[in-house]
């Protein structure tokens, strides 16, 4: 049987001849897509090109849905969408060269925001490589610093058990992007299959359960604060632990803020749970970070815009670290009691160690300041749609059980502050790496990922024009998103920083635009302009009433800021209200 | 406060690996000041001794982050351990038939070998301590060192303990993080 022939392989045999006594003989090509779909891979997000042509070949046989993607950066953040809204690692492909290099920004942003990812690149013909050869990168190289790891295939019969290992890689630990770079030349030749049923390596094997006695320290420390406060991070979501959190919040009795990545994983609806923290977070949330007396941040990293100035960050505190990267425990901010491991099998060790309470007198302070401070923060202009205003319409229509895709600058912000996240994973934002771009393809990965939720999609203008081309990908897969132009006409975040800080020198922020609302058209979707709070509302519904995607143009005031507003290099107590502060 | 730390570190002996381990320190702002790669007793793990100037934490952080390569198996700080810390140098000096017999009086006592010669030159190979080499070089100078090449420091602890790994890597690893349940992570 030549092997490239399709009854060759496993998937067009009958399920009980699958039985893997006799090892199939399959091509390299129809090699990955079988481990990827034994490693559980329904979709893939790729762009096909010279060096996988061979690769392709072998999809249309594939177990998994291939999602043809416009730019291959967006299949890394179309799959980092996927992800991120089903808790399962994302898959991307790419060719050699331009295909490669274009994946390495999403790489990035899956590396610091700890998201599970597996990219798979074709690299050329084994005898080309190093030597220049067209579309040749050296693509390992390339992504070292941005990989949790990466590897170089040479040998057919490493193939799968490569894969296996990097789907172990990605998915397990703290998470992570992981690239396969694979020479054409494998595709096409030809070795017994068999999938691993296990893999190991030596130098890698994660503490996920904790030292008991760091978790004891912690305990203790909780029973003598008086005014303890929890950072909740990303770790929880990742860690698939919100349930545990949940349970431990409410014996603990302890408020809870949430680093950008960490909102969902605790309802912020609840008495307990205070919002987002840092440059942009509430001032009742930083207030209570500058008071509290123990900080218990339980898989957040103490990242910049989350602490301000470290020498001003809840600097009465007592720091309890819990992280499974033992590499982040110090490694911004001092930390007294560091626990290494996984979120949920700390928490299901912490909750036993620790005593019910209630911090009355802590909590109705923390009520005081937010019900001061959340009504400064708001400033109502009706001539315009307030940017607040849509995302809290958003959160209404969908009863705030909406999966929200942002870019990055002040809309994502405003998406952050306003929507109030009480459900896990439905939070997709590019926090780290800070990608523009990231809104529109993320929506495309986390629709795909989970069809049973709506999918909003709150976009700057500017970064909507990086990625806008996505929207071909979003019609060709019928997706029923709703897409959310804040727009301004200006890069907006930057211009905030301009006008605060730099004496309103708008140096090129200004940005044009094509008609979004033609431009959907062109597309063949549905365009909705709306220039005045009266229409948000009306305009919500009439998207959410229509299948397929939708784009909605919000025009809002072109200078509107985002308040409050750490400035850069300021400790979190010294927030910003308005521009009169300055 | 910057010092001198000399990392033993214990490598899957994969290729890129070097790569991968100096990638690493170079974007987290580490200076290597030497870099030693060679076999170690195991098979297929190399023994790396990585000199490094910098701060107790930031050596600690180092550390860490070394960790996460997948390649990495132990690092160990071995600067306050009681340790040899040899290197080998190899030293093209000019030598004249006046100068020759000077040249060989310094060599004996830095027990530096004559492992080549020419009517122009002697090639000296000493090992130790680098201060002990930097004193051979000092004495040398004068007479016009034409070649230097320096290893750099290996490191053994003295002894019977030894800086290697155990089946199970994880759990001393743990114990390496500072300050989280404290203990020796050398065995």
């Amino acid at each position: 049987m030549a092997a490239t022939d399709v009854a060759a392989h496993p998937r067009a045999e009958a399920p009980a001849e699958r039985k893997r006594t006799e090892r199939p003989v399959l091509t390299g090509a129809q090699i990955v897509c079988q481990a990827l779909e034994d490693a559980g891979v329904d979709t893939v997000f790729g762009y096909p090109g010279g060096a996988v042509i061979p690769l392709y070949d072998a999809l249309p046989a594939a177990g998994f849905h291939h999602v043809l993607v416009r730019f291959e950066q967006w299949a890394a953040m179309a799959a980092q969408g996927y992800a991120r809204a089903t808790g399962k690692p994302g898959v991307c492909m790419a060719t050699s060269g331009p295909g490669a290099t274009n994946l390495v920004t999403g790489l990035a942003d899956a590396m610091l925001d700890s998201v599970p990812l597996v990219a798979i690149t074709g690299q050329v013909i084994q005898p080309l490589i190093g030597r220049d050869a067209f579309q040749e990168v050296d693509i390992t190289g390339i992504t070292l610093p941005v990989t949790k790891h990466n590897y170089a295939v040479s040998r057919i019969q490493d193939l799968a058990p490569t894969i296996k290992e990097a789907f172990h890689l990605a998915t397990s630990g703290r998470p992570g992007p992981v690239l396969i770079d694979i020479p054409k030349t494998l595709f096409q030749q030809t070795a017994e299959y068999e999938y691993p049923a296990t893999t190991f390596r030596r130098g890698y094997q994660p503490t996920s359960v904790p030292n008991m006695r760091q978790v004891r320290l912690a305990a203790e420390a909780i029973a003598k604060a008086k005014k303890p406060l929890i950072m909740a991070g990303h770790g929880i979501l990742l860690a698939n632990a919100t349930e545990l959190f949940h349970e431990f919040v409410e014996k603990s009795g302890i408020p809870v803020v949430f680093t950008l990545l960490g909102l969902g994983t605790f309802p912020e609806d609840h008495s307990l749970g205070l919002g987002l923290m840092g440059m942009h977070g509430h001032k009742h949330v930083n207030d209570a970070l500058d008071t509290c007396d123990l900080l218990i941040n339980i898989g957040a990293r103490f990242d910049d815009r989350a602490t301000g100035r470290i020498s001003g960050f809840a600097q009465n505190a007592k720091v309890v670290h819990v992280d499974i990267d033992p590499a982040e425990i110090g490694k911004n901010v001092h930390t007294d009691v560091p626990v290494v491991g996984d979120a949920a099998e700390v928490l299901k060790l912490l909750i036993n160690e620790i005593e019910g309470r209630r911090y009355d007198d802590w909590t109705a302070w923390i009520d005081a300041q937010r019900d001061r401070t959340l009504s400064e923060a708001l400033e109502e202009r009706p001539e315009w749609p307030e940017p607040y205003t849509i995302i809290k319409a958003i959160a209404k229509a969908t009863n705030g059980e909406a999966i929200v895709t942002t870019d990055v600058g002040q809309h994502q912000m405003w998406a952050a502050q306003h929507f109030g996240y009480n459900y896990p994973d439905r939070w997709i934002t590019s926090g780290g790496l800070g990608t523009m771009g990231f809104g529109l393809p993320s929506a495309i990965g986390a629709k795909i990922g989970r069809p049973d939720l709506e999918v909003w999609s709150v976009i700057g203008d500017g970064g909507f024009q990086m990625s806008s081309n996505e929207l071909a990908t979003a019609v060709q897969e019928n997706l029923d998103i709703n897409i959310c132009i804040i727009n301004n006409g200006y890069l907006g975040m930057v211009r905030q920083w301009q006008d605060l800080f730099h004496a309103k020198n708008y140096s090129e922020v200004r940005i044009g635009a094509p008609n979004f609302e033609k431009l959907a058209e062109a597309y063949g979707i549905t365009g909705i302009t709306v220039r005045t709070d009266a229409e948000i509302e009306p305009a919500i519904e009439r998207a959410r009433s229509i299948k397929g995607p939708v784009l909605i143009d919000f025009v809002i005031e072109p200078e509107a800021n985002v308040w409050p507003m750490v400035p850069p290099g300021a400790s979190n107590s010294e927030m910003m209200h308005s521009r009169f502060e300055v | 406060m910057k010092s001198r730390h000399i990392l033993s570190v214990l490598v899957e002996n994969h290729s890129g690996v070097l790569n991968r381990v100096v990638s690493l320190l170079r974007r987290r702002s580490f200076n290597i000041e030497s870099i030693t790669v060679g076999h170690s007793e195991q098979p297929g793990v190399s023994r790396m001794t990585i000199v490094v100037d910098s701060g107790e934490e930031e050596v600690e952080q180092a550390g860490k982050q070394l960790y996460k390569l997948m390649e990495v198996l132990k690092v160990t700080d071995v600067t306050h351990l009681n340790c040899v810390a040899h290197e080998l140098a190899l030293i093209k000096v000019a030598a004249k038939s006046q100068t020759r017999a000077e040249i060989l009086q310094i060599a004996q006592i830095y027990d530096a070998r004559v492992v080549d010669a020419s009517p122009s030159t002697l090639l000296l190979e000493a090992s130790g301590p680098e201060e002990r080499i930097d004193g051979l070089l000092n004495m040398l100078k004068a007479f016009g060192i034409r070649e230097l090449v320096r290893t750099g420091p290996v490191a053994m602890q003295r002894g019977s303990a030894s800086i290697g790994i155990k089946e199970t890597t994880r759990p001393e690893r743990e114990l390496a993080v500072a300050g989280n349940g404290a203990g020796p992570h050398v065995n």
